[in-house]
């Protein structure tokens, strides 16, 4: 083949002539992926937490954008002239914007800091936002969240459940979700991205994505499986690890157009807006795609191969298979000897 | 369904899409032309400007501190009433998750608004010492100063005229009850303990009145209904009754009898009901009320009885309000975030119909042509919401938009790559996209109800704007299901009836020998055939009827042609299966092995 051509990659897939072992070599991607999730559950410790937002702190926060002169330590002054004892955190989040966070201020300490900061930075009243959170708001965003993402996951078990007429496929596309959930967790705590409110509904979004790759590749897998009491040419596990690589090329270009959105308002959100929701939103979403569509092809696919490998009635076929495949080989022995 | 070919069917369908979008252009039309619809989606606060507010009712006196969905009802209720109140224009006041209000204003909400939001409700029974018409004091005379009230006594009663002295007979008379800002809620209530001068904005009457006797804490309950005659008969006439809990009932009984005492025709009959310094009724007294249990009567109709009972139980239901978060964002910087956002979409717009034309070659079109479709419906959609529900579009939300691009255009590669399935297993490009389809169907489907499974869940559990984010998403996974059954599908049968696509253009995507259906290469004695596993699905009428259809709209030089071409492939096909017969078993559907050995196209390899 002279060049690379997507839609022949996908023939030789299709066909079974190209063939990755994503069933086969089950536990190398077993072992990467505990290892994967042992390290996302220990950074957080040994970094001492995630790096949570003001939703979750409590406190004023002003954001004053068009800014010339981006100094921290006028934002500081302007805060500390108003209320002397405040510890303000300037920071500058994008070309242009500064961001001012600190305790909770009163109302009138509040349109104070606000006018100190457009004398400060000498921008317009237009150009500063204020935002204030109560010390409580950040339990209430979590605790929605973890209730989301309970219902979430029941609903979501029940319903591939029913719609694939087996646990095992919940069971597995569940497992597969834990390891998406716990690697991006460990990766926002790894790179210090900022825990928005934002940020945890991009997460909880991210789950519908991994499971509704996880339901597209499943699909292929039950319709390859249909036959598979009848059928002596493949094993079970060969056969689910069929469906993932004739899949692959959709689950690459399913994931790529999901990805590319999202990067271009992770990229206008991070680079024009700095922090705030559509970055939040875009940065969650961006690394939750893609380890959703790993997870799927080398966590989801191989468990459930290995979730149905112990029945009876596979192990069965199994056997057949491998006679099968023995009794051939030794007839090709024989002609070939002959 | 008649028996017609997929050509008609699915132009059929595509008239309904059609029908679809007129209906739904027709209603913003007509919303816009006889209502207050408009062409563009209505913005929220964050791309607007303007304060979001997000509140966390108390219930005063509550142990649990748990908030039922109907104080919560009553807390939203309560909150309407004071932002109407204050006259700031086109406020939002929702409830989120079953615990928070959230309410948006526009602009920056002076001080004092913020104060009244956070209040909590103060009702009061206060007894009436002087009535007037609320009229505004340039119409009156002011009362000449040597006739002005000179208290004779220290007042020994909540009735007592002492109350009124002389500045406050001359604030009375000062009062406008005309003009809306002697109608705004009371930010510090009077003194319970003081006389007071409050307006009623029904009959726009003023009244001076005396200390509280009973304050709305003491109401158990209240509700309305058709007042009964003592024969147990409804009367015609809406009544409001009030259930006051022991204490308040011993109370106001003295007061009954006092005001009864005093005598129809006399103002200081009266009792109002104050509410956050504001007269919701002042009911004259017919009887004394021995059992703690009044009934108001008077002119009410259903609705105003409602309205009543309502404010009475507010009363009973002190709500204080907490901020949780607060939001001001300047109209300029809403713009700014509104214009990046939709530079953001754009970006991923193309990008995505870059990716798509790569992959699928003209066949992206059709992809393109189904996002426009879907976004297309998405913003009628919006449109229409922002106009009949309120529906105001966020910044999240145009980030839900924005990733439902790629969501929506995922449906498409679902199809597309089961076309190419189709194809590779041998099947002409009708029947191609009549099996794809059926396969592909059930898979979208199935993977779309989880995005609405998740959107859904999402919204109702929701906190801060992002409860935008989720909606969008599910709006756009609704509007991918119509577009891929009443625009994709139709489309794709329609395009498969072209030569271009019919016959495998190599820029159409659809290309059976790129996508590997015929004999890739012979030579070395190999050949790779096609992995026909088992008896290709068997067709069913309609497809039958496709390739009937197809057939019928050939011209007879194509007919030859395709004739010429079938009987061709026929041969080819044959060596093919001459030589795959004397090839390795690999992949092959054959079950005997040949001396040649595996070939490395053999599938499998584990």
């Amino acid at each position: 083949m002279s060049r690379f051509s997507f839609a022949e990659f996908g023939n030789e897939l299709y066909s079974g002539k190209r063939s990755y072992p994503f069933v086969g070599k089950r536990n190398l991607w077993f072992i990467i992926a505990g290892a994967a999730v042992l390290l996302s559950l220990l950074i957080p410790v040994i970094k001492g937490g995630f790096n949570l937002g003001i939703d979750f702190r409590g406190g004023s926060e002003f954001t004053v954008s068009n800014v010339q002169d981006t100094s921290i330590s006028a934002g500081e002054q302007a805060v500390t002239g108003i209320v002397p004892e405040a510890v303000p955190r300037v920071t500058n989040i994008a070309p242009e914007t500064v961001r001012v966070q600190t305790e909770r201020l009163s109302d009138d300490e509040t349109l104070a800091v606000r006018d100190a900061l457009i004398g400060a930075y000498g921008v317009t009243e237009e150009e500063v936002t204020s935002n204030f959170v109560g010390p409580t708001w950040g339990e209430d965003v979590s605790r929605q969240a973890v209730i989301g993402l309970i219902v979430f996951v029941v609903l979501a078990a029940l319903l591939m459940a029913i719609y694939f007429r087996t646990w095992k496929m919940s069971v597995a596309a569940m497992t597969a979700l834990v390891v998406v959930m716990i690697t991006s967790a460990g990766i926002y705590s790894l790179v210090d991205f900022e825990v928005t409110p934002s940020a945890i509904i991009g997460f909880l979004t991210i789950l519908s994505y991994s499971l509704y790759d996880t339901v597209v590749v499943f699909d292929k897998i039950r319709e390859n499986t249909a036959d598979q009491d009848v059928s002596t040419k493949r094993t079970f596990a060969e056969q689910v690890n069929l469906a993932v690589n004739q899949t692959l090329v959709r689950s690459i270009n399913t994931s790529v157009v999901a990805v590319l959105p999202v990067a271009a308002i992770l990229f206008i959100g991070a680079m024009l807006l700095g922090a705030g929701t559509l970055r939040d939103l875009s940065l969650a979403l961006f690394v939750g795609i893609i380890i959703g569509t790993v997870t799927t092809v080398f966590i989801a696919a191989p468990m459930y191969a290995m979730l149905r490998m112990k029945e009876p009635e596979i192990r069965k076929q199994e056997k057949r298979v491998l006679q099968r495949r023995s009794l051939e080989a030794k007839e090709a022995e024989g002609t070939v000897r002959a | 369904m008649a028996r017609t070919g997929p050509g008609s069917a699915a132009k059929r369908t595509l008239v309904w899409l059609g029908v679809v979008f007129a209906l739904l252009a027709l209603l913003l039309g007509g919303g816009s032309l006889w209502s207050n619809a408009s062409w563009t989606p209505k913005l929220a606060l964050d791309l607007e400007g303007g304060t979001q507010m997000i509140l966390a009712p108390e219930v005063q006196g509550s142990s649990t501190g748990e908030i039922t969905p109907e104080q919560l009802d009553q807390a939203v209720e309560i909150i309407r009433q004071r932002v109407d109140g204050s006259g700031v224009a086109e406020a939002e006041i929702s409830t989120q998750s079953g615990q928070n209000v959230i309410v948006a204003l526009p602009g920056i909400p002076e001080p004092e608004t913020r104060e009244l939001i956070q209040a909590s409700a103060q009702m009061e029974f206060r007894p009436v010492l002087f009535g007037g018409p609320g009229q505004a004091p340039a119409a009156q005379t002011p009362t000449p100063e040597d006739q002005l009230p000179t208290p004779s006594a220290e007042p020994t009663d909540a009735s007592d005229p002492n109350w009124i002295t002389a500045e406050l007979l001359q604030e009375f008379e000062a009062t406008d009850c005309t003009s809306p800002e002697a109608l705004e809620p009371a930010v510090e209530p009077a003194a319970g303990d003081q006389p007071t001068i409050a307006c009623e904005p029904d009959t726009q009457g003023k009244y001076i009145l005396g200390p509280v006797e009973v304050r709305g804490t003491e109401i158990e309950s209240a509700d309305y209904g058709m007042a009964r005659s003592a024969q147990g008969q409804s009367l015609n006439e809406w009544v409001v009754n009030i259930d006051f809990n022991d204490e308040a009932t011993e109370t106001f009984r003295a007061v009954t009898e006092r005001l009864f005492a005093i005598g129809a025709g006399d103002p200081r009959n009266q009792f109002a009901i104050v509410l956050d310094g504001v007269i919701v009724s002042a009911p004259t007294t017919n009887a004394v009320i021995p059992d703690g249990r009044p009934q108001i009567s008077g002119s009410f109709t259903e609705e105003s009885a409602a309205a009543l009972s309502e404010q009475l139980k507010y009363g009973a239901l002190p709500i204080s309000f907490e901020i949780q978060s607060e939001q001001q964002i300047s109209a300029t910087l809403g713009a700014d975030q509104l214009r990046l956002g939709l530079i953001a979409g754009v970006i991923g717009l193309v990008l995505v119909a870059v990716y798509s034309l790569f992959q699928y070659r003209m066949l992206g079109l059709v992809t393109i042509a189904s996002l426009v479709v879907a976004g297309g419906l998405t913003y009628l959609a919006i449109c229409i919401l922002g106009w009949t529900e309120n529906y105001r579009l966020s910044l999240a939300g145009v980030a839900g938009l924005i990733v439902a691009i790629g969501q929506t255009a995922d449906s498409f590669i679902v199809y597309f790559e089961r076309i190419r399935d189709e194809l590779r297993d041998g099947r002409g490009l009708v029947s191609a996209v009549e099996n794809g389809w059926r396969r592909a169907k059930r898979t979208v489907l199935a993977s779309k109800a989880m995005n609405l499974l998740a959107a859904v869940v999402l919204y109702f559990v929701a906190v801060g704007n992002v409860r935008g984010f989720a909606f969008t998403l599910g709006l756009t996974a609704i509007a991918d299901l119509i577009v891929v059954f009443l625009f994709t599908h139709p489309t794709m049968r329609l395009l498969a009836m072209t030569r271009f696509f019919g016959e495998g253009h190599r820029w159409s995507g659809l290309d059976p020998t790129r996508l590997g259906a015929l004999p890739l290469y012979r030579g070395a004695g190999r050949v790779r055939h096609k992995p026909v596993e088992r008896p290709a699905v068997e067709l069913r009428g309609r497809n039958k009827a496709a390739a009937g259809e197809a057939e019928r709209r050939m011209t007879i030089a194509e007919r030859r042609l395709a004739e010429q071409k079938a009987a061709q492939e026929k041969a080819a096909q044959q060596k093919v299966e001459q030589k795959s017969n004397g090839a390795p078993a690999g992949d092959g559907q054959q079950e005997t092995v040949s001396a040649r050995g595996h070939g490395p196209e053999e599938g499998d390899k584990r």
